[in-house]
């Protein structure tokens, strides 16, 4: 009988819990069946795809334009970052130059998209794990971000403001003159952040140690990002493989020591400051270098200046064949990637030499990390999945597609 | 990566891997290989233990269809070596019933990525542990970015407020998905439309 009795709590200890797919530290929807041994997590089954939305296949079906704002929804939390892999992908099929002035304002504003989305992971990741008062500091640094895209493109969000071959718009010096004095002001606030969570008790005790990377893991789980520099890795496309004017930008690469969810916390924080570094820099060179063109002139990426199409036919006709035929890019297949805030965002493209892509392949890089889950999660206790889901920063419109 | 060096990393590879590899290119920049199916997995280990090689990184793996083709589907693989700072991809063939030996006895990270392709385009992985469908819906039918798949798919989901349940039916357009032809310019659609019939009839009296 006591034997009985015993071995029926012992299989007490063993269920199956469902978290999600709505629940607030989910940071979206995602849905993991969970193996629990008591409060151990023994296997977690990741399902995804609740937001699914067929991206590459309306990718297919649009010309090469009308896909771009496509990447805006992928991580909504840096949209032109991804915006820029794309455009990268066409240019590099096209064999396009960027102008000078275009290709600093992309780095400035993808910098502020790395900051925006850091912003919100740690905002959120604190909050995982206790901290209350952190998200509404970030995210009142954020909102001046959004502000910042909504005035060069008209949105705060889904920008559509790279462009293959540039940007859409230049920049109005008043708008460049605010970054650079948020830009004075950003540290101040970050130090803020810092001197609530950085040294807290609690925060170090939920997340040193925890959710631990190696080397090996890395490799095997095809990471990228902070996910490998929080391990001591100096892994950065921006210096590894420059792309745009990264290599004449003057910025260190922070990298971590023992790979485990603090380390990857204290990475986010310093890449921040690093990019508030090269903001800088952007602002002072294109101070230095004055006005520019911002898409290639005289070519068929660009539209006609409006005065022009009210004198010229041939304008009106390109105009109108840009915005409903669109451009043609050469046959044949290319890979771009950027480092996005969150990793390796990579677009593989493959033409057919008309004016829609014929495949269109998005390598988001909370697909890999996600699906780490499991073997980074396991052996640990059911509430460190939270704060390991919160380092690893994910987002479901990138993963789900 | 220079041209001349991938240049000599393509002729390293044939040159071990001359059974696995068919062709090699290198175009804008990035070197692909054109493997053997049957091969893969070797290719692989290869290009993943080989010192000059090193690609210890798995991107990418994903599914490319040519309906028009024999072997309709290509499986592309992109490959990183951090160490080396270099890039990979390598390319197969397959139809829709011959497995393609699955990568995640080499990384674990294939597997997701080999449950996509097979969500997506219907292709199958030998010794995969798990080939579920990943992203589409549970219960979901059909291989939504093979060719022949429309776009608008074929069934539409709503909240139904008096069965007080989500229901499933077939998608019901008030207007036909216009997909223009823009290869011949002077044509426009080639599809039918509403009053198109009436323009025949007039112009071609029978």
């Amino acid at each position: 009988m006591a034997d009985t009795i015993h071995a029926s709590i012992e299989e007490d200890r063993k269920f199956t819990l469902n978290f999600g797919p709505q629940h607030p530290a989910a940071h979206g929807v995602l849905r993991m069946i969970m193996d629990l041994d008591g409060e151990v997590v023994t296997r977690i089954d990741s399902h995804i795809g609740l937001l699914h939305r067929g991206t590459e296949k309306l990718l297919e079906y649009k010309t090469y334009l009308q896909g771009l704002p496509y990447f805006d929804r992928l991580d909504y939390c840096s949209p032109m970052n991804q915006e820029h892999a794309w455009c990268l992908a066409i240019e590099k099929l096209l064999g396009v130059e960027v102008p000078r002035r275009a290709s600093l304002i992309r780095v400035m504003f993808s910098e502020i998209g790395r900051i925006m989305s850091h912003l919100l992971n740690i905002g959120t990741g604190v909050m995982d794990v206790g901290a209350l008062t952190p998200i509404t500091w970030c995210f009142e640094e954020r909102e001046k971000l959004c502000g910042f895209y909504e005035r060069a493109s008209g949105s705060r969000m889904h920008a559509a403001y790279f462009r293959p071959g540039g940007v859409h718009q230049d920049l109005p010096q008043a708008l460049i003159d605010d970054i650079a004095t948020w830009c004075d002001f950003f540290p101040t606030a970050m130090e803020r952040v810092e001197s609530l969570v950085t040294e807290n008790r609690i925060f170090k005790q939920r997340n040193v140690d925890i959710g631990v990377v190696d080397v090996k893991t890395i490799m095997e789980w095809g990471f990228s990002g902070v996910m490998v520099r929080g391990s001591g890795l100096t892994w950065d496309l921006r210096r590894s493989q420059p792309y745009e004017c990264y290599d004449e930008l003057d910025f260190k690469i922070p990298v971590g020591r023992n790979g485990d969810n603090y380390d990857r916390y204290v990475c986010r924080m310093e890449e921040m400051k690093e990019s508030t570094k090269i903001i800088q820099q952007c602002i002072e060179i294109l101070a230095k270098e004055g006005p520019g063109p911002v898409l290639p002139r005289d070519s068929k990426l660009s539209p006609p200046r409006r005065a022009e199409m009210k004198n010229s036919m041939e304008a009106l006709i390109h105009h109108f064949k840009l915005y409903t035929e669109g451009f043609h890019v050469p046959e044949g297949e290319c890979y771009a990637a950027v480092e996005a805030p969150k990793g390796e965002f990579g677009v593989y493209l493959v033409s057919d030499g008309t004016n829609k892509p014929y495949r269109a392949k998005i390598r988001a890089p909370g697909y890999p990390h996600l699906q780490a889950m499991d073997h980074l999660s396991k052996g640990h206790m059911l509430a460190d999945v939270s704060a390991i889901l919160g380092t690893l920063d994910i987002v479901f419109g990138e993963i789900d597609r | 990566m220079s041209i001349e060096a991938l240049k000599d990393l393509a002729a390293h590879i044939e040159a071990t891997q001359g059974d696995a590899v068919r062709a090699s290119q290198i175009v804008v920049g990035e070197l692909t290989l054109l493997a053997e199916r049957d091969h893969i997995v070797r290719l692989l280990r290869f290009l993943r233990d080989d010192q000059q090689c090193n690609f210890e990184t798995l991107v990418d793996i994903c599914g490319v269809d040519y309906p028009e083709r024999s072997d309709r589907f290509e499986v592309v693989y992109h490959l990183l070596s951090m160490r080396m700072n270099h890039r990979i991809r390598v390319r197969i063939r397959t139809d829709e019933e011959t497995p393609v030996p699955s990568a995640t006895v080499l990384w674990p990270a294939a597997n997701w990525f080999e449950r996509e392709a097979f969500d997506m385009y219907g292709i199958q992985f030998a010794d995969h542990p798990d080939l579920r469908r990943i992203l589409t819906d549970y219960g979901f039918e059909g291989y939504p970015l093979r060719k022949d798949f429309p776009l608008t798919g074929h069934y539409e989901v709503r909240y139904d407020d008096l069965e007080k349940r989500v229901v499933y039916e077939p998608v019901k357009l008030t207007q036909e998905y216009r997909n223009f032809d823009f290869l011949s310019p002077w044509e426009g659609m080639t599809s039918q439309i509403p009053g198109d019939e009436k323009a025949v009839s007039e112009e071609a009296p029978e």
